[in-house]
């Protein structure tokens, strides 16, 4: 028998944990499954009733979420020289040609412009102003932070019109500038508050010698504070990152032709007679790669951010 | 090198005044002690030196130059903080080149000093290594090369030593105080630790409530206190206060307390009947069966050469250091006599030490 242990518990709430740590997993990480393969599955196929789990795999959503396409019918293909690449030949089995590129790899490079671009503004004036709360002594502090907080009592979609408006009237309406400024506008406030928990934990000390050493202020905070502080930005960067990324209601109102993102863009994939749910369910993969890849890269620094200032050492 | 003047140095922070005024010198190539309880002002009267803190008012001679206005960056000052404040995401010997890179001083001189540099602390073994990993006494050597590497005006320290287990600390003081020796420099050194500023001191100035009790070597606070503050924070156990009524007169050479007359160094001031505090320290109490002024014994503590005996008299509780082969019985009533060109007198109102023949050489402010 093993002896007891405050600290390391024990077999069995060990099991338990994994047990319920593992359905929770399935539980979240079905809808995403079913998405993924979706996209992969044929037109039949993914509305099939009963579901189909087993399925032979095809790109075909893909190449149709990339592509414009028309009917043909089968006098017209047989004229036509023979496929000119794959995409060509998986579309020519349906008796369709592909008559150019869709949309979607612009809206999906526009959704990258605005999101990483009013992330990016976000950061950066927020890890500014979180410094001047966090180190400086400014008139009226406490009431303007709880100002900058305030912009978060009530979803930014609850002043849709009136932004609606003003945009129309400042001419921001369906711009890449309108929907960066839009995004950082709402993010911000996150950004300082979450921002100057962080710089809050970084002792002055560290800034204290740099001065002595000679530097300036803001040669000490590039050089000193802001290494310290790549923990908080780096959680800050996701959570910003993905609100911009995923935001729908916004986009919908005041983007249309030019500035366009992708969420508003997916559900309106229709393919030749009828809603196209492989190519929906492959534009919906591929849009949460990006999230996905820079949350893993930033993982590390994300787990010890969540937890950063929860224990005072 | 330089000689730091301070003087009428005030720091207020809104309704609170840390530093009420404060005026001294420290000399040229001194290990200077600023020593007192905390929140007396001590390492705000350090700061403001350094430049990390502007004062309210008062001036900040560094070389005859008044600098108490200008940024930190500006004075030529290096510092060693109480959790030396290496930069965490340097390695050793970037944290000791960066302020020589701020200089901009070419790369081959820089890498000559900091192996200078590293040679003199022992710690040339350890210049690659991430600062994360380091032992206390190795971190505070980092902190120490980083501030000698620029050969700076003067240092200022905040409690070094603080961070440090008991035993390092004796070390790390040697090692200190050895490497001001060689190196010559002005060194400010704020503690709260009256044993750290007897030993490695030259001079000590002694704060309370933002005001300076006293100023000079160890040897004159101890053994003649210029107020009760003082006399009560050095020295361990604390000097005994003998409180009674009474007055005298210049020349005098006795008070008398509990109608046993006490004999004192020449009194020099002209003092009526009031509220009067005679200081003795432990050490210069004996216990004699024949000494009029009685007491009775109340605990012995055993230190091995000495013993503290705590006594109760007429004027409150006395403590005698007294070797510890003599025998000290707890409800004994013995004697007690007082050296007395060792005892000090003190106004109970004011703490003001008065002046006697004793104590008239040093005069203090």
């Amino acid at each position: 028998m093993s002896s007891y242990s405050v600290t390391e518990p024990s077999a069995r709430s060990k099991s338990v944990a994994a047990v319920l740590v593992v359905l929770y997993a399935v539980i979240t990480l079905l809808p995403l499954l079913w998405i993924i393969s979706t996209s992969f599955k044929t037109g039949p196929d993914s509305i099939s009733y009963p579901p189909k789990a087993i399925f032979s795999p095809t790109v075909e959503g893909y190449v149709n979420l990339f592509t414009n396409r028309t009917r043909a019918t089968t006098e017209q293909l047989a004229t036509m020289p023979p496929p000119a690449n794959f995409a060509e030949e998986i579309v020519r089995k349906r008796n369709e040609v592909i008559t150019g590129p869709s949309r979607f790899g612009e809206r999906f490079l526009n959704s990258v412009i605005i999101g990483f671009g009013s992330t990016f503004l976000s950061i950066m004036l927020g890890t500014l102003a979180a410094y001047a709360f966090s180190r400086f002594k400014v008139p009226l502090k406490d009431d303007l932070l709880f100002f900058i907080l305030s912009t978060r009592m009530m979803p930014p979609i609850a002043v849709a019109i009136p932004i609606f408006l003003m945009y129309r009237t400042l001419g921001l309406s369906d711009t890449h500038l309108g929907m960066i400024l839009l995004y950082t506008g709402v993010n911000i406030s996150l950004a300082v508050w979450l921002l100057k928990g962080f710089i809050d934990e970084i002792p002055r000390e560290y800034e204290e010698a740099a001065l002595i050493d000679g530097y300036t202020r803001f040669q000490a905070f590039r050089q000193v504070v802001l290494p310290q502080a790549a923990t908080g930005i780096a959680s800050t960067a996701i959570f910003c990152l993905i609100f911009a990324w995923n935001e729908y209601a916004f986009a919908v109102l005041l983007t249309s032709g030019n500035a366009q993102t992708a969420p508003p863009f997916i559900p309106t994939i229709i393919g030749v007679g009828g809603q196209d749910w492989p190519a929906v369910a492959a534009g919906a993969t591929l849009f949460l790669l990006p999230v996905m890849i820079f949350t893993i890269l930033l993982r590390k620094h994300l787990l010890r951010g969540i937890t950063f200032g929860a224990v005072r050492k | 090198m330089a000689e730091i003047v301070i003087r009428n140095l005030r720091k207020e922070f809104g309704n609170f005044t840390a530093v009420k005024g404060s005026t001294f010198t420290i000399g040229d190539g001194e290990f200077f002690m600023l020593l007192g309880p905390s929140g007396c002002g001590k390492t705000t009267t350090l700061r403001m030196i350094a430049g990390l803190e502007l004062p309210t008012s008062g001036e900040i001679l560094i070389d005859g130059e008044d600098v108490s206005q200008r940024p930190a960056s500006q004075r030529d000052i290096a510092m060693v903080f109480q959790m030396f404040a290496l930069y965490p995401h340097m390695n050793v010997r970037k944290n000791i080149s960066y302020p020589l890179v701020s200089q901009g001083m070419p790369r081959a001189q820089i890498q000559a000093k900091v192996a200078e540099v590293a040679r003199i602390l022992g710690i040339e073994s350890i210049l690659d290594k991430p600062v994360g990993g380091l032992s206390g006494g190795d971190r505070q050597r980092v902190a120490l090369g980083r501030a000698i590497v620029r050969s700076p005006k003067a240092f200022m320290m905040d409690e070094p030593l603080g961070a440090l287990d008991a035993e390092f600390r004796e070390h790390m003081s040697l090692e200190l105080r050895a490497l001001h020796d060689r190196m010559g420099a002005t060194t400010v050194y704020v503690t709260h630790d009256q044993l750290e500023a007897m030993q490695m001191g030259d001079k000590i100035v002694v704060m309370n409530h933002g005001v300076v009790e006293q100023f000079g070597t160890p040897q004159e606070i101890y053994d003649h206190p210029a107020t009760l503050f003082v006399a009560d924070f050095i020295g361990s156990p604390a000097m005994n206060f003998l409180r009674f009524e009474g007055g005298f007169r210049p020349g005098d050479r006795s008070v008398t307390l509990s109608g046993v007359e006490i004999a004192v160094p020449e009194l020099h001031e002209e003092v009526a009947g009031r509220a009067l505090v005679l200081g003795a320290r432990p050490e210069h109490v004996t216990l004699t069966d024949a000494g009029q002024y009685r007491g009775r014994i109340e605990a012995t503590e055993y230190l091995g050469t000495t013993q503290i005996v705590t006594l109760a008299t007429a004027n409150g509780t006395v403590k005698a250091r007294i070797p510890s082969g003599q025998v000290a019985r707890t409800g004994e009533v013995v004697g007690l006599d007082l050296t007395p060109s060792r005892l000090a007198l003190f106004d109970a109102g004011t703490g003001r030490a008065f002046r006697t023949a004793a104590n008239s050489g040093v005069y203090h402010g």
